[in-house]
């Protein structure tokens, strides 16, 4: 094979020089009410291994570029990122069905792409144009797809939601489970062990995931919570804490959960450590509450990202030059849907209005003033 | 044909047989609609608005649910997102006010927010309201809270006829309505037309009825008050004086222009509730008659 210049030419590479399936060990899972917890070994095939590696790529540059927008004051409000946890998402996605459900909280941009928007209708609802997923009304918290409820802005209510779309999966018997996602800040909310009761009660297929990324805004789990086991706090709901930053570790044990809810044995929970790099939101450093030295040193060792890339590689798995290629092909995307966002129009202002209701007749609302109308369309 | 097997030997129906009934044809004429809340299967319902229904539904469809407003209503709403249609019932609204960040947050602004992907077909309702002597903390009236909020439909029959009429609507709306019921009105009976009995009548939200006619002063009014203002209307009546006695129905949309067609013609305007004067139905009722009156393509009254 050769090469030309900075570039290989993959293509004259033949793929019985790739190693098409490997398996690897994956850390054991801690279990609560369980005999067992999901294998210690995970398979990963060439195809599966290059798809991650492009999502959690795609999901890392989106949310840069964000913070970059963010920083122009292109993009507004509120905006919390999800560089670091992208095995989290991707990992999920990897063990579920698109007919399966998933709702989360606000940290949701890796969700939203995972359950298949586009990084452009992202980009452009974060900078509020109509081009936006949510035609630019949303923002980043609320943004929706086919089995993705959101983006949810209230702390913890998300969850109790989650349940009851598990519960209309019972109900219309479709075998279909839905992951309801919070985080180690939301854990300790009351509705989520009302959650959990009705959940365990009426055997909802409901995976609960406690996101646990040892801060919530800028409280440690140590300062917020008297217990830390999240993966315990279901207490008759059986648990498995798991690496969150390996993503076959996040598939196995998804597979595993999912497997527990549809055959009808009820809720289960799982706790997925990770961590994120930026701050709470944009508007927090993410320093004042830890420190860069922890910070540095998750991205030198625990990275999701680089952790795939380099087992692939010392599996030979796939080439340098195919993950280079992937990189640049990826931000090519993530600068075209950029360029989308930063020059797509808003709304426009007889819109400010639509959308009240669904499926209504158009109604007319008060403006600024009585006599001041506008029009609302479902 | 006419079919409702609560109607008493006297042709008239209880507000409590018109709402059951209205449930249990819902039901039957939709699989996804189902009742969840407390005491609303094996109990038959805290005031036995659901009798009934559990025997000829069973567990599925007719959920007993644990002392968790928070957590149930926010399963309620949770359902409604992914397709079905349920109706959460609050024991009384009071205990609304512990689920109120689910019915505001998580169904109200939700088709607004996503730009119309992700509707909520959800009735919440239950007894609102001031009862007999049930004490402070179980006594409020939430017509005012709820009417403030856009992305709600909020309405408060007062008859049997609204019961079942408005009832139907709301099960059958895409969108959260706030059902506000009374339960001193559950046992009184009332007349009910033919039409009114039929498997598919329904009342339009934000139409008003004029309960009585008359010329010299307007009594606006909802939920048990219309009652109060008919019988201070048969009181007035004997001294000459008129009451035009407009029953709202619904409080979000309001039907102001029911109102102020009977108020240009009495000019005199009373607005009757039981919800606390500061801020409520009857201030929003005044500040829109107001506004009519005034506006520049109004004449000054």
């Amino acid at each position: 094979p050769c090469l030309q210049g900075a570039r290989a030419v993959v293509s004259s590479r033949a793929f019985a020089d790739f190693t098409p399936k490997a398996s690897f060990e994956i850390k054991k899972c801690d279990v609560h009410r369980l005999e067992e917890g999901p294998p210690g070994q995970a398979e990963l095939t060439r195809e599966q291994g290059l798809h991650y590696y492009r999502t959690m790529q795609t999901i890392r540059r989106m949310e840069l570029k964000a913070d970059q927008l963010y920083k122009q004051k292109i993009i507004r409000g509120f905006c919390h990122l999800y560089d670091g946890q992208e095995a989290c998402a991707m990992g999920i996605e990897a063990a579920i069905n698109p007919t399966d459900h998933v709702i989360t909280a606000y940290r949701a941009h890796g969700y939203t792409y995972t359950r298949g928007v586009p990084v452009k209708q992202i980009l452009a609802e974060l900078t509020g144009r109509k081009g936006g997923i949510a035609k630019g009304k949303g923002g980043s918290m609320h943004m929706y797809a086919p089995n993705f409820y959101g983006g949810n802005g209230i702390v913890g209510a998300q969850v109790p939601l989650g349940a009851g779309i598990a519960l209309a999966c019972k109900y219309l018997g479709n075998n279909q489970v839905c992951v309801t996602l919070y985080g180690d800040g939301a854990a300790n909310q009351g509705q989520i062990f009302e959650a959990y009761n009705m959940a365990a009660l009426w055997k909802l297929p409901c995976i609960f995931i406690c996101e646990n990324n040892k801060y919530g805004m800028g409280t440690s789990v140590e300062r917020s919570s008297a217990s830390t086991d999240y993966y315990r706090r279901g207490d008759y709901i059986p648990g498995l804490r798991v690496d969150g930053m390996d993503v076959l570790s996040v598939r196995e044990a998804t597979k595993f959960a999912a497997d527990h809810c549809r055959a009808g044995k009820g809720p289960i929970l799982m706790e997925l450590e990770t961590y994120r790099y930026h701050g709470h939101s944009m508007s927090d450093p993410g320093v004042s509450y830890r420190t860069r030295e922890e910070i540095q040193e998750v991205r030198s060792k625990s990275d999701p990202i680089s952790m795939l890339k380099d087992r692939m590689l010392s599996n030979k798995m796939a080439a340098m030059e195919e993950f280079k290629e992937m990189d640049s092909e990826i931000r090519k995307e993530i600068e075209e849907a950029a360029l989308f966002a930063t020059s797509d129009p808003e709304p426009p202002l007889d819109a400010l209005c639509d959308h009240i209701f669904h499926n209504d007749l158009p109604l007319e609302v008060r403006g600024t003033t009585p006599w001041s109308k506008l029009k609302s369309s479902s | 044909m006419a079919s409702l097997s609560c109607v008493l030997r006297s042709g008239r129906v209880t507000v409590r047989d018109a709402l059951n009934q209205a449930m249990d044809e819902e039901l039957e004429r939709d699989e996804r609609v189902f009742l969840l809340g407390e005491e609303v299967a094996q109990y038959d319902g805290a005031y036995k608005i659901s009798r009934g229904l559990w025997k000829k539904y069973g567990d599925a469809r007719i959920i007993d649910t644990p002392i968790t407003e928070m957590g149930f209503t926010g399963i309620a709403v949770g359902a409604a997102m992914a397709g079905l249609r349920p109706i959460c019932e609050f024991m009384t609204f009071n205990f609304s006010m512990q689920a109120i960040d689910q019915v505001i947050n998580s169904a109200a602004k939700t088709n607004y927010m996503s730009a119309g992907r992700q509707s909520v077909p959800i009735v919440f309702r239950g007894p609102n309201g001031a009862s007999a002597g049930v004490g402070a903390q179980h006594s409020q009236c939430f017509a005012a809270w709820y009417g403030h909020c856009p992305g709600l439909k909020v309405v408060s029959p007062w008859s049997a006829e609204d019961a079942r009429g408005l009832l139907k609507a709301a099960i059958r709306d895409d969108n959260p309505v706030v059902f506000l019921e009374n339960e001193l009105m559950y046992g009184v009976p009332f007349e009910m037309s033919e039409e009114s009995l039929s498997k598919d009548f329904t009342i339009p939200f934000g139409k008003a009825k004029v309960e009585r006619q008359g010329t010299h002063v307007t009594l606006v009014t909802h939920s048990r008050y219309v009652s109060f203002c008919l019988d201070a209307a048969a009181v007035l009546a004997k001294e000459g004086v008129e009451c035009e006695v407009v029953n709202l129905r619904s409080i979000r949309p309001l039907d102001v222009e029911t109102i102020e067609a009977s108020v240009m013609k009495t000019n005199h305007l009373v607005t009757v509730e039981g919800g606390w004067p500061q801020f409520g139905v009857g201030a929003e009722v005044c500040a829109r008659v107001m506004e009519g009156m005034m506006g520049p393509h109004r004449p000054p009254h």
